[in-house]
């Protein structure tokens, strides 16, 4: 017989809901999403939770587990030591449809705002070329599964509520893409700066630590985009800002992400 | 009753089903010809199955070894389906995927590159040369991330976390199809000219399998209720190399690009067993010694393939045989050694998914040791009957394209060649579409009585009082699939299944779901299973038609491939009384492809075709 634990999974719909206490057997190299589909299949059939590849690489079962936001896919059973309840709720930073599924529905407008890709015309012979060193650091960002646990971290997003003012750490990285991108030919940056919010960040990395990618978003996407930004429109502040945040990495917020 | 006026309608001039790649690519093409194109997908956009999509693309663009051009890459796939392909699409396939490649290239798609700096090409079972378009292991992300941020200001209207339910006719021709919204439970009327099924296919029956909670079949149940046909459905892929611990991750995919790479496959006695299971018609072209195939991954021309690299069905059942003789690893599967032949840092490098979902799921580090690995159901060869080149079923205004359609892969699909189908046939799925809209005179009208009795069959796994647990009928079902209609089959085991399969559609009948219609997955899961249960009655009794092992199709009574099982296609189509059987002959192939399928790479080598 399997081990028993306790679990608290939010259960809900919109603003209304509580915490229910389930006790799951837990079988060796179980994940998160497995006690999910237990108590689903078991207990409660219509546990609302989103889930696709179960393998990391499709994003869809993000949430927040005993407080940091993860891929209940990627999380093993075995990482929680002890045997206090492990809580299991929905990302905050959107609104709750029901149990551990949110509207993210935002996300998908925002990238609907980021002009795409303009490539440049071919080479004669009709191939585009492109140094596989000038592509590493965008091949990074193209890693991200949209899983919007960095949205779901962003401070800007999460405790301001800043929506309208910033299109968070997912599309910064995505327009970082853009901007790098060597075959694109769409100047981006007065709308980075103006539309998507790019001087709203103020760097406390926390997107980059929960990233499930690890793509480092703060250093290589959102800090790189406002050095441009700052160098077409105010480029004696440029050395300042270098003082205060490059090249030395800063410091955590401290926050439990 | 149901007041039909309070349903939501949407119009468009063509729906498109399912959101991966092909359904992506049929609604870019539907869009970029001026109809008005909706897409609807059961989960959120860029979630689809495409994104397990690891290994690569296959296209003979000829960046890594110029000898390769279209011919070679026909010549591949036919044999890799053993010749039971449809001609035309496998030759439309090979000639259209270079374009489909740079199309991609051209909206955002940065795929790795060559010393030169053009589109790196990687090795892959059956394929004569380096062909797959790739990004490390995680090629099927970059191409629905593609098509994704490409599709979205194309003017395309996506349905998010809507789910279809059944097709409306007007007569013969389609109407529309009635779904639900996932959030609210409400359904949706969507009035379409034409509907493009892009749905996946249905390895959801089976109890070892690489797919997520979408792939129950929904569009082949769709096209088979609406009066079309479906083909080839005996030919199931089981990919040689899923994970087989821990249980929870049974199943998950483990891309051939280890073997591609240089990984090689090993029993419990550390034996390299492969090299004995070289079937005769691939013997000329496969090493058989290790030395020759190391020469091989090195780069030497005059050296021939390693036998890991055999087609899919081949590696799958020598797995199998090593397992059940008592050679295989600790939990039922065999060793997949990558560790002892790329320096760490290259693993890393090559395979960054792959490392890392062992390394996360199994607490395994493959740049140290051996990966444990055993067969999954994967993938559906056959599917939906479509023209070859409109993709048109045979219902007027239907179209299907990707997995749910047959045709392309024959009775095996070569890795690689699955992403190519996609953006090759969900672009002319959209021409299709084109084409039919413009000859029709008239919109079809869609019927109430057809949407009130669609929508009862749905409410009513609600609305009864109690009932079967759907949760419990589908892991029965897996159970009854993976038993009696598996990798290897035999008359027996597939009368008891579809005994088996007769029980579990009375237990569906009844099934019941709790609580209410909103984000309720027990209920998408009952609904979901009327569709699994038709494609696994379909897969079992195709497998007893054909009475021969061939390509994905293995009979324990009836070994070895048998001329007769060229000549036909097995069809399944809905009868008054259940389900019908026939065999579809085949017509012979145009003299010129038929020459070149057979023709000896000497002859296709070299000589660039148009």
């Amino acid at each position: 017989m399997a081990p028993k634990r306790k679990f608290r999974v939010w259960r809900g719909q919109g603003t209304e809901g509580r915490f229910e206490e389930y006790e799951v057997a837990v079988d060796p190299g179980m994940v998160v999403l497995d006690v999910l589909h237990r108590i689903q299949a078991e207990r409660v059939n219509d546990l609302a939770v989103r889930w696709n590849c179960k393998a990391g690489k499709c994003g869809s079962c993000a949430m927040e587990i005993n407080g940091k936001p993860k891929l209940s896919c990627m999380t093993r059973m075995d990482t929680f030591k002890g045997n206090e309840p492990i809580t299991i709720q929905p990302m905050k930073t959107f609104d709750v449809i029901k149990d551990l599924v949110t509207d993210v529905r935002w996300n998908y407008e925002q990238n609907k705002r980021i002009p795409n890709l303009k490539p440049k015309p071919r080479d004669p012979d009709g191939h585009y070329r492109m140094a596989q060193k000038s592509i590493d650091r965008i091949q990074e960002f193209r890693k991200c599964i949209e899983c919007f646990l960095c949205q779901d971290v962003c401070h800007v997003l999460r405790d301001q509520d800043k929506k309208d003012k910033f299109v968070g750490p997912r599309f910064m990285h995505r327009l970082a893409n853009l901007e790098m991108h060597p075959l694109d030919t769409v100047d981006r940056i007065p709308a980075i700066r103006r539309d998507f919010g790019s001087g709203m960040c103020n760097i406390t990395k926390c997107c980059s630590e929960v990233c499930p990618e690890s793509i480092a978003i703060t250093d290589n996407a959102i800090i790189p985009l406002k050095e441009r930004v700052v160098s077409r429109y105010y480029d004696p502040v440029l050395w300042i800002l270098r003082k205060i945040f490059g090249p030395k990495k800063t410091k955590s917020c401290g926050c439990s992400k | 009753m149901l007041n039909i006026s309070e349903i939501q309608t949407i119009k468009h001039d063509v729906i498109v089903i399912g959101a991966g790649g092909a359904g992506l690519r049929a609604a870019i093409e539907c869009s970029a010809q001026g109809l008005n194109t909706g897409i609807v997908c059961k989960s959120l956009l860029g979630k689809a199955h495409t994104v397990m999509a690891e290994g690569g693309l296959a296209a003979a663009m000829g960046n890594v070894n110029p000898h390769d051009n279209w011919k070679i890459h026909f010549r591949d796939t036919m044999r890799g389906g053993k010749f039971l392909n449809q001609w035309r699409m496998a030759e439309l396939h090979a000639k259209e995927a270079p374009a489909r490649v740079r199309e991609l290239e051209e909206w955002g798609a940065v795929f790795d590159r060559t010393k030169d700096g053009l589109i790196n090409q990687r090795n892959f079972g059956g394929h004569r040369y380096p062909r797959l378009v790739h990004v490390g292991d995680r090629t099927g992300l970059e191409l629905i991330r593609t098509l994704q941020d490409h599709g979205i200001h194309q003017g395309i209207e996506v349905h998010m976390e809507c789910t279809a339910l059944d097709l409306l006719k007007d007569g013969d021709r389609v109407a529309g199809v009635v779904a639900y919204w996932r959030e609210t439970g409400r359904f949706v009327i969507f009035q379409a000219k034409a509907v493009i099924l892009a749905t996946g296919g249905a390895c959801k029956a089976w109890s070892i399998n690489s797919n997520s909670w979408e792939y129950t079949g929904d569009g082949l149940a769709m096209a088979y209720r609406a009066g079309g046909e479906l083909m080839d459905v005996e030919f199931v892929q089981f990919h040689p190399t899923g994970m087989v611990w821990p249980p929870s991750v049974r199943g998950t995919l483990v891309t051939e690009a280890v073997r591609g790479d240089g990984g090689i496959l090993l029993n419990n006695k550390g034996k390299r067993f492969m090299f004995g299971y070289i079937p005769e018609k691939f013997a000329p072209e496969t090493a058989d010694t290790e030395e020759e195939a190391n020469r091989w991954l090195k780069g030497d021309t005059s050296a021939r393939r390693p036998p890991e690299l055999l087609t899919r069905d081949v590696v799958a059942r020598a797995i199998k045989k090593e397992v059940e003789e008592g050679r295989g690893s600790p939990h039922g599967g065999v060793f997949l050694d990558i560790a002892n032949r790329l320096p760490a840092d290259r693993i890393k490098k090559q395979l960054p998914s792959m490392y890392h979902q062992f390394k996360e799921l199994a607490g395994l580090d493959i740049t140290k040791e051996p990966m444990e690995v055993g067969p999954t159901a994967h993938y559906w060869m056959g599917g939906i009957r479509v023209d070859s080149d409109t993709q048109e079923t045979r219902v007027p205004g239907l179209f299907a394209c990707g997995e749910c359609a047959a045709g392309l892969h024959g009775a095996n699909r070569l890795g690689g060649n699955s992403l190519s189908d996609l953006v090759v046939f969900g672009r002319r799925a959209g021409l299709g579409a084109k084409a039919y809209i413009s000859k029709l005179s008239n919109t079809p009208k869609t019927d109430a009585g057809q949407i009130q009795s669609i929508v009862k069959g749905a409410t009513d796994i609600l609305n009864r009082e109690s009932g079967k647990n759907p949760y419990l009928i589908h892991e029965d079902l897996q159970n009854t699939m993976q038993k009696y209609v598996g990798i290897l089959r035999i008359e027996e085991e597939l009368q008891t299944g579809l005994v088996e399969l007769e029980r579990l559609k009375k237990d569906t009948a009844s099934v019941k779901a709790h609580g209410t219609s909103q984000f309720n997955p027990g209920w998408s899961e009952a609904i979901d299973l009327r569709n699994l249960l038709i494609c696994a009655e379909a897969v079992n009794r195709a497998a007893l038609e054909r009475q021969e092992s061939r390509g994905g199709h293995s009979r324990l009574d009836y070994p070895g491939e048998r001329d007769e099982g060229l000549t036909f296609n097995v069809i399944i189509s809905k009868g008054n009384d259940g389900m019908n059987v026939r065999k579809e002959p085949r017509k012979d192939p145009p003299k010129e492809l038929a020459s070149m399928a057979y023709a000896t790479l000497e002859a296709l080598e070299g000589r660039h075709g148009s």
